[in-house]
């Protein structure tokens, strides 16, 4: 198993340990000598995934993770479902001691389940228990192809602890590894990218809409040439780093209204990107407008349309498009820009011009705007947003640095402030919305930015980090560098609005209990001193900070210590959103 | 004596006489405790996340339009009627947010022009 598992060149191996993985845990460590993979040690099944999770959007190449058959994998089954969401792949081994006749009675039985992988099958790629070491050679080796095939997502082995630890059977077949080849990611059918060229080449108002359109930092050059050719605005939805955040076609999402053909690539939800939502009855129904001038033309290139399971919802609602292609949009883009390159009429090059010119106007006034917006409330404490993002800007601005995750919502600042423009400036989200993806993720991006040479900054939140506060110390154990600059504004902060919301509709007054939240929502009474949980796991840290004025110089020495290898923690008070 | 030249001031923008009761100290608590700051920020300030960006610090409208958006909002904003955010603290709020320091020019703010 091992000598498979060596084959496939994965790098690290972030898990917490169990008993029922304890032969392959043994020989990774002990006959694979700790190296591809090298052993991580989590406090957390969650943390172990969420590292994976964000290990792959720096590195591009997917971790191994090994959880206890029942339990551990019900504690990772939330960031496998954000992995899910995200499409990226983290291949997961769930050790299950199938033989009731041999296993140990007691707690391994109690850890025991006939099909462990149910657990997790509505939102894997792929599942399987074999019952052969051949037969591991071959599923763990297709697991990895399926995962790393556009779109890509977790898979799942269940691996019997028998198994695990019986002798090879001579079974008088030589033993082999399969070879891992590459499949190629799934291009746009050439007439749909045709047809799609020609309504994007012959109007009016084109704008490009992406959300995990760019894959890899060629997906950014890609979107650039096809915005550029068709001098369209791209709204940037941010689950990657499609658009650099300097380029003057980066436009808002009301630039939507406008639009007479809307070109969606790896979109989580184009119902959402055409259509409003207002929550405003205490009914919980809502109503919905539309934000698309009638008879506004839709294309979709989404390679998720080749993996829709039934049961989670992540599919979102059905949006009808006239031009759809279930396919892989940076594989499609080559030919999507040849074609719409082919297809622009000579009569309408100067008009195309033209729109660029506007553009470039919006873009400098936006910029203006955004400053001014930024400006309010600066000398606030608890401090904002705006301040918080900036002064630690100013502090990394020099280095090749990764906004690595950004949790907790600091209204969007870093994407308006920072001149993002490289695919590792910014990671996108959790996939899923589930809340403890932050700390685990930014631990293990920083991991993969450690290996090559870059600076690793996070915007920590607070709840996000209760969760799983275990990975921190992970990263101290591991010698993973990474600046949290915590978003500490006491309160799961959706929760405190929904709560007031539903209060204000029934007209009732929130309780508040000692809080500035309504009840249940608060972090607050006592106050959570993060720098002395970090302190003590083995972080540099301070705070709390809560005068603006004390924020570049403690950000300057947290700098200093991560670039000496060390990771480190601020604690600081700030404004809500 | 600020607290006195911000009510002043609060009654003049006001322009009725009920609002020269208007109390800005007063409305800073009332604005915490019914959960304004949740979506406007403790300084009025907004939030692209929440209110859609916003500011209702220093806000242009008079006080009579203010109200009325707050008491029948039918959009995200959820409405707060008299039964829970009475008249007199609407007043005190209005006040409060006429007070809050007026922002620095973001052109003067290096940070925000490296």
């Amino acid at each position: 198993m091992v000598d498979v598992i060596k084959t496939l060149d994965i790098k690290y191996l972030p898990s917490n340990p169990a008993s029922s993985f304890r032969a392959l845990h043994e020989s990774l460590i002990d006959y694979g000598g700790n190296k591809q993979p090298e052993f991580l040690t989590c406090m957390h099944e969650e943390s172990a995934v969420g590292m994976a999770h964000g290990y792959f959007k720096i590195a591009g190449k997917p971790l191994l993770t090994l959880c206890h058959g029942t339990v551990g994998l019900q504690h990772a089954a939330m960031g496998i479902y954000n992995a899910w969401c995200d499409r990226v792949p983290v291949i997961v081994v769930g050790g299950n001691d199938m033989d009731a006749a041999h296993r140990p009675p007691g707690v391994p039985t109690f850890h025991s389940a006939q099909d462990i992988n149910a657990l997790v099958r509505d939102f894997t790629k792929w599942d399987d228990a074999p019952v052969s070491a051949q037969h591991f050679a071959q599923s763990f080796v297709r697991m990895y192809k399926i995962a790393t095939t556009p779109p890509y997502g977790p898979v799942m082995m269940s691996l019997d602890a028998g198994l695990q630890q019986e002798p090879i059977r001579d079974i008088g077949e030589k033993l082999y590894i399969p070879r891992f080849v590459p499949s190629s990611p799934p291009q746009g059918d050439s007439g749909a990218v045709k047809e799609a060229a020609r309504l994007l080449a012959n109007a009016e108002h084109p704008v490009i809409v992406v959300d995990r359109a760019a894959r890899t930092p060629n997906g950014i050059k890609l979107i650039v040439e096809l915005a550029e050719s068709l001098q369209a605005a791209v709204v940037d939805q941010g689950g990657r780093m499609n658009f650099p955040k300097t380029h003057y076609l980066n436009r808002p999402p009301n630039v939507i209204g406008q639009a007479d053909v809307i070109i969606g690539m790896e979109l989580s939800d184009f119902w959402g990107v055409v259509n409003g939502y207002v929550d405003n009855g205490d009914n919980g129904i809502g109503f919905n407008e539309t934000k698309i001038k009638a008879g506004t033309k839709l294309i979709s290139i989404n390679s998720v349309e080749l993996i829709t399971k039934s049961n989670y919802q992540d599919f979102q609602r059905f949006q009808v498009v006239d031009v759809s292609m279930p396919a892989d949009a940076e594989a499609t883009l080559p030919a999507l820009i040849e074609a719409v390159r082919s297809a622009i009429p000579n009569d309408r090059k100067a008009a195309i011009d033209k729109r660029g010119e506007t553009f470039r106007k919006a873009y400098a006034n936006g910029r203006e705007n955004v400053k001014k917006a930024a400006a309010i409330a600066w000398d606030a404490s608890p401090i904002s947003t705006a301040r918080l993002v900036m002064e630690t800007w100013a502090q990394i601005k020099d280095l090749d640095w990764s906004l690595v995750a950004s949790e907790g919502n600091v209204s969007n600042w870093p994407n308006r402030l920072w001149p993002m423009e490289k695919h590792h400036h910014w990671l996108g989200r959790s996939g899923g919305y589930g809340v403890g993806y932050g700390a685990p993720a930014s631990v293990g991006a920083a991991l993969a930015n450690r290996d090559l040479g870059r600076f690793s900054v996070s915007i920590q939140s607070d709840g996000d980090l209760m969760y799983a506060p275990g990975v921190l110390w992970t990263a101290a154990r591991h010698k993973i560098p990474l600046l949290a600059v915590m978003h500490n504004n006491r309160g799961y902060h959706q929760e405190v609005m929904h709560v007031q919301r539903l209060a204000n509709f029934r007209n009732r007054v929130a309780y508040l209990g000692n809080d500035l939240a309504p009840m249940g929502t608060g972090i607050q009474n006592p106050d959570i001193e993060y720098h002395k949980l970090a302190e003590s796991m083995g972080w540099w840290a301070k705070g709390p900070i809560k005068d603006p004025a004390d924020l570049a110089p403690a950000i300057k020495e947290a700098v200093a210590v991560v670039k000496s290898g060390q990771p480190a923690l601020l604690n600081v008070w700030t404004q809500p959103r | 004596m600020r607290n006195a030249f911000i009510l002043i001031a609060a009654g003049l923008v006001l322009g009725n006489g009920a609002a020269f009761a208007a109390s800005a100290e007063s409305g800073k608590k009332a604005y915490v405790a019914h959960g304004c700051w949740q979506c406007h920020g403790f300084e009025g300030q907004g939030s692209v996340a929440t209110s859609n960006g916003t500011v209702i610090a220093h806000t242009q409208l008079p006080f009579e339009a203010f109200e009325s958006f707050v008491r029948s909002t039918n959009r995200a904003m959820p409405p707060y009627r008299e039964a829970i955010l009475s008249k007199a603290d609407l007043t005190d709020i209005y006040a409060y947010l006429q007070s809050v320091p007026k922002p620095p020019d973001a052109a003067s703010i290096p940070l925000l022009n490296p």
